[in-house]
This record gives C-alpha cells, sequence and structure tokens, in this order.
C-alpha cells in the first residue's frame, strides 16, 4: 500500500496512563506509533522481559494489563527502541465475498461510483488487523483511504447476519457471528466460520497484524 | 465421575471459574466467577484445587440433584439451604448423597450465591475455560432446567474441616469504593473528581455481569470529541455520552469508544458483583499517579 506510513523508531510519542492498580494504557497518539508499540510490547513480553496478563491493542492505544509494578513499566517506557515494521511482511489472508450487501448501493452513492465499483475498489485495498474489539475475531481493518470513509448507519440494525462485510469511518470488518451492528454492510463472506474457531491457535484467523485481502466471488 | 442436574435453574445460573483472561486482544472477554473471593472460598472448603469451576446464581438460586456421593458448599450471597427438604448448613461443606437434591434459596442479601462440588464442574471449555460469558457467548450456555454437568474425580484432598467462623464477605446496603483515577480522567470537566468524591449512584435494575449501570450524578464530559477505540480493564468506570457511569464486571467489553475515568481494584469488584439493583454507591477517588502526569 502506497500510503502506508514509515515504520516509526522513535518513542517519544507514548503516554503511559493508569488503567487501575493492575494496568497501564499507552496512549500513542496515532495509529502507527501504536502497531509499533504493540510489536514491541509482544516481543518484550515473548523473550521475558515484560510480564503481563494482556496487552489489548487498540485504535492509537495499547492496554497492558495484569503488571505488578505499573510505576516501573511506566519508568522504562522512554527508554524502549520500538520494533520497525518487519521486512518480510508476511503474506495476506484472502478472504472471498460476494458484494451483495444491502448497504452496497448506499455506499456506491457515498462514493460517487456504481456498485460495482465499490466491489472493485474495497478488494484491491491490502487492510491490515489494526485490533480487535466488539465480538471475538471481530478485526477492525485498517488502510481504506480518507475519502472512502463513511458514517456508519443512522439506525443500527438489531441483527446483523455472520460473515457480512462491513465499513464504517476509515474501517472494515466482518462480522464473525449474528449481532447487532450498525457499520454499512457491502459483502458477504462466503465461509464465516473461518473467522473464528476455538479449536484453532488462534482461535481469531485476523490477530492484530494480519494483512487482509478481499476477493471478489460471483454466485 | 458422573454427573449433576439442574431441576431449577433460576433466574440465571451459570457455570464459573477463573475465566480466560490473557485473550483481551482477540476481543474475548476475561469473564470467570463475578465474586472471586467468594468463589475461591466455596471451592476450597470443598476441597477443590484452586480455579475449579462453580455454579453462580443470580439472586433466586437453583436447584441441583445429585447422581453421585459429593460434597457441596453454597456460599457468596447467604440463602437457605436444604438438602431432600431439610435445612442444611449455609457456607459449610454439606455431603451430598446419590439422588439428592439440594435446593439454594433466595439470597437474602447479596446477588451471587456460588455452589462448589467436590471434583470441580466440566462442562464444554471454551480458550480453556469453563466459564459462560453472557457478552461474547463462549463457554457453555446459561443453565436451564434439565441440563446435566459432569463432576470431575473426587479430589484427593478431604474437604477442609468446618470452621467457624468462616472469612465470608460481609454484603452491605452502601459500598465505598476506591476509585483509582484515570485513563481518561482529563476528558471530565475539573469538578469531575469533587462530584465523584462527593455523589451517590445507586445500581441500576440494567446491571449484569457485563457491568453494573450507575443511576445519580451525571458526569460531564469538557466536549463530545470521540475517543477511538481502547483496551478496557475489568474494574473500569466508563462513561456514556449521558454521564450515567457505567461499572465494568468480568463480561466487560474488551475496547470502548467511551472515557473510562477510573477504575476499582479486585476487592471493590467482588463487592460490585453482591450489589443489588438500589445499592448505594461512594467513590474515594485515588489521584493518579505522578508518573501519569504530563511534564
Amino acid at each position: 500500500m502506497s500510503t502506508r506510513p514509515t515504520a516509526p523508531t522513535s518513542n517519544r510519542g507514548l503516554r503511559p496512563l493508569p488503567a487501575g492498580p493492575r494496568g497501564i494504557l499507552i496512549d500513542c497518539g496515532t495509529t502507527a506509533l501504536a502497531r509499533a508499540c504493540y510489536r514491541s510490547l509482544q516481543a518484550r513480553r515473548m523473550s521475558g522481559l515484560l510480564e503481563a496478563a494482556d496487552l489489548v491493542p487498540g485504535a492509537t492505544t495499547v492496554l497492558v494489563d495484569g503488571v505488578d509494578e505499573p510505576e516501573l513499566l511506566a519508568a522504562e517506557l522512554p527508554g524502549w527502541p520500538l520494533t520497525e515494521e518487519p521486512e518480510s511482511a508476511s503474506e495476506a489472508v484472502e478472504i472471498p465475498v460476494c458484494y451483495d450487501g444491502p448497504d452496497l448501493e448506499a455506499v456506491a452513492k457515498l462514493w460517487g461510483v456504481s456498485p460495482d465499483a465499490v466491489a472493485d475498489i474495497h478488494s484491491g485495498i491490502e487492510y491490515e488487523a489494526a485490533f480487535c474489539g466488539f465480538s471475538p475475531g471481530f478485526a477492525y481493518l485498517e488502510g481504506l483511504p480518507e475519502e472512502y470513509r463513511v458514517p456508519r448507519r443512522e439506525s443500527p440494525r438489531t441483527a446483523v447476519p455472520a460473515g457480512s462485510v462491513a465499513i464504517a469511518g476509515p474501517y472494515t470488518g466482518v462480522y464473525p457471528r449474528s449481532s447487532p451492528g450498525g457499520w454499512q454492510l457491502i459483502a458477504t463472506m462466503t465461509n464465516p466460520g473461518r473467522l473464528w474457531n476455538e479449536h484453532r491457535e488462534p482461535a481469531a484467523l485476523l490477530v492484530p497484524g494480519t494483512k487482509v485481502r478481499f476477493a471478489a466471488v460471483r454466485v | 465421575m458422573s454427573h449433576i442436574e439442574i431441576l431449577r435453574a433460576g433466574v440465571l445460573t451459570t457455570c464459573q471459574d477463573a475465566g480466560r483472561p490473557g485473550w483481551g486482544h482477540l476481543a474475548v472477554p476475561p469473564s470467570g466467577a463475578a465474586d472471586r473471593p467468594s468463589w475461591r472460598l466455596a471451592n476450597q472448603l470443598a476441597g477443590n484445587p484452586t480455579g475449579a469451576c462453580a455454579l453462580e446464581t443470580t439472586l433466586n438460586g437453583c436447584t441441583v440433584k445429585a447422581h453421585r456421593n459429593v460434597t457441596v458448599v453454597v456460599g457468596g450471597a447467604p440463602c437457605p439451604v436444604t438438602v431432600d427438604g431439610r435445612p442444611e448448613s449455609w457456607g459449610q461443606p454439606v455431603k451430598l448423597k446419590a439422588g439428592s437434591v439440594l435446593d439454594a434459596g433466595p439470597a437474602e442479601v447479596g446477588v451471587r450465591s456460588y455452589l462448589a462440588f467436590s471434583g470441580g464442574l466440566h462442562p464444554k471449555s471454551s480458550l480453556g475455560s469453563h466459564s459462560t460469558c453472557l457478552l461474547s457467548g463462549l463457554g457453555p450456555a446459561p443453565l436451564a432446567d434439565g441440563d446435566t454437568i459432569p463432576l470431575g474425580p473426587s479430589p484427593a484432598h478431604p474437604p477442609l474441616p468446618t470452621q467457624w467462623p468462616t472469612p465470608w464477605a460481609g454484603v452491605s446496603e452502601e459500598l465505598v469504593m476506591k476509585l483509582h483515577l484515570g485513563p481518561r480522567l482529563e476528558w471530565f470537566r475539573p469538578e469531575a473528581v469533587a462530584e465523584l468524591a462527593r455523589g451517590v449512584w445507586t445500581v441500576s435494575e440494567h446491571s449484569n455481569r457485563i457491568g453494573l449501570r450507575l443511576d445519580g450524578p451525571a458526569l460531564r464530559r469538557i466536549d463530545t470529541a470521540e475517543l477511538p477505540s481502547e483496551g478496557i480493564v475489568a474494574g473500569g468506570l466508563q462513561v456514556p455520552p449521558n454521564g450515567q457511569p457505567i461499572l465494568f464486571g468480568a463480561d466487560h467489553p474488551t475496547t470502548g469508544g467511551y472515557p473510562v475515568i477510573g477504575v476499582v481494584g479486585a476487592e471493590a469488584q467482588a463487592a460490585a458483583a453482591q450489589a443489588r439493583p438500589g445499592t448505594r454507591i461512594r467513590f474515594a477517588p485515588i489521584p493518579m499517579p505522578h508518573w501519569s502526569r504530563r511534564a
């Protein structure tokens, strides 16, 4: 993707905030710095330099939960080198979808293009799972250019079918199971069961950092 | 091995163990027993290893039939206990013979009673935990009349000898919770800390394992800017646009887009799990630590 910001190497933008007696919310200010901070925290945890119950990335933050001495972690933070974007980026996960969502026409109008062009544009972008939230296996996928951002629906649907591919704000995502939802539905994943499988490690197909591409299939 | 059978599930009875912490990055709530100290003590008294799965009831208890000889401890929210209609001890090990029926009645105070069975319960597990999660749907479904749950092998250690007094936590009608301010205190008007210290909130009817909704003074934000979704911890006090705070419990969402003004610790989370609708809650705000203040 041509618009990807260069990998940050400075951690001067990181701001530790208390999240209870055993947690720190690191406010990174930008999504790029949050990605780098999350990679760095993961690496430190893997190598035993950080003990934490959970690392939860957000849009521009990383939550470090279950740490014995948050104060020490906060003090160490300014001295950390941040992990740069991995050189050999892993191959993108391909998600076959059918562009048949009930909001496809509405999104086409908002984008000022035809419904077929929505499919071409949406499937032409490589996304990255920024963070998970909302429902196990639901990843907020980043990469939609500014001009394609759309608002949420004015009234959320009470039931969005599993496999619905949706967009809202800077994100696109796929609903792993039927749930209420306010995003604009543009497509349907042909095999949504792949998104969440408790017998697989990891259970989620799209973990933070995963590259994703959508492939249009015709029925 | 054998099993127990749920004869009366009550309004909401779930299987709960230590939950599934560590999967927040996949949007999996931690879940697990809402009142940890009570769940832990019930298991200890039943002779179970730490972490065993027990039943967690809600307000009106449940009725269970044993299909093998088993020791059971009913703890947490105090309630009448009967075995085959005869009164039995609450908060102490009770021996059930195969075929007997134990009833844990309505909570006299508090919300959640725990029924720990020697050997522990072994319903379906999900990501290493038997806990039901109301938010994500992971783990076994909330129990229904007629459900059966496998029992684990009886523990090698016999149940602890009965001891008086057993250190069950009390349940009170008014709670004062230490509130560790942050992470998003600065999203609120400067007077918010004083309002937190002065205000009294009551637990709303619309409360559950996901969180307690609190009615009371509205906590006003500086502006209506949107907070990019960020990680949430159990015990977080989140403030939606209407200013009425939500105190997150075991099944809390892993991320959220409304600011968290402060966080209560494990002790207060356990007390919150026993707070009935109408319970008054006050906060004792603890200032943000020095390391988080802007230089």
